[in-house]
């Protein structure tokens, strides 16, 4: 199966994590404490992270702690950058239509 | 043309909707037109050097319009935009699908909701595209992203040229 940033935002919980992991590193016990689900739930969707690259892990003696990969993030923005850009273009297109037209109608 | 047009486009990934924003130099039932008449619409809504072909169009609730964006190597990519409401010269709803060729639709789509209005000369057009998922958004940017990157090279290598003079 496909895994891929997107997948990874899609998910309100992910989401939600992703937000309480870029202030401090947790552990999944820490993370689980903000949740009314259980500890297997939050698990699955770290592991879920962790294969979409978004979160490192790290371990500290006995624990392992969850952080945010800052570079992976940035890769949304840039992925809707060209979405920006399909509009700009479009748009651009549509400007010259509509200033043939109204030249043809004078 | 004046180049103070606004544009702005912003994106909230928790609600996976897009807000596009735009102002065009031309009156209300102009811009109206190009975005309900097939044969304007074919001459703008693909970004270059892909082109958008369509089948029929039948701009009416209910109605449907079945196109491809045709791409530089004949590469075609079928959608589906199923009109749910409209407000003559102020508003319509469509929902959006890509399909096969056959017309058959892969859903989910998106939910497109247009409004238009003017101002002084000055037509304001928002868009706001609630999408199913964020990797359906993805897809709208692989069919059009080679189209802009096109653009962009063209625009460098004029630049240059000029540059160089």
């Amino acid at each position: 199966m496909r895994r891929d940033i997107f997948q990874a935002i899609a998910d309100p919980t992910r989401r939600a994590i992703i937000t309480l992991i870029a202030l401090q590193a947790m552990t999944p016990n820490a993370i689980a404490d903000n949740f009314n689900t259980t500890r297997q739930s939050v698990s699955k969707h770290l592991r879920i992270l962790t294969e979409c690259e978004l979160v490192k892990q790290e371990q500290q003696g006995r624990e392992i702690y969850y952080s945010l990969e800052i570079n992976k993030m940035k890769e949304i923005d840039k992925w809707l950058n060209q979405f920006r850009k399909i509009w700009e273009t479009r748009f651009n297109q549509l400007d010259q239509v509509l200033s043939t037209i109204k030249k043809q109608k004078k | 043309m004046k180049n103070n047009l606004l544009f702005d486009f912003t994106v909230d990934k928790a609600s996976k909707m897009v807000f596009v924003n735009r102002e065009f130099d031309a009156d209300l039932s102009l811009v109206w037109d190009a975005f309900t008449k097939q044969e304007i619409l074919d001459q703008w809504w693909a970004p270059k050097p892909w082109r958008s072909v369509t089948k029929h169009m039948d701009f009416e609730v209910g109605g449907q319009r079945f196109y491809a964006m045709v791409g530089p190597e004949g590469q075609e990519h079928w959608s589906i935009e199923k009109y749910t409401s409209i407000s003559p010269k102020s508003n319509f709803k469509m929902l959006n699908a890509f399909a096969d060729k056959d017309e058959k639709p892969e859903l989910p789509g998106s939910d497109w909701d247009l409004n238009f209005s003017e101002q002084n000369g000055t037509t304001k057009v928002s868009i706001i595209i609630k999408n199913e998922s964020l990797a359906r958004m993805e897809q709208m940017i692989e069919m059009g992203f080679q189209g802009g990157f096109t653009m962009t090279l063209n625009y460098l290598e004029n630049l240059l040229a000029t540059l160089s003079k």
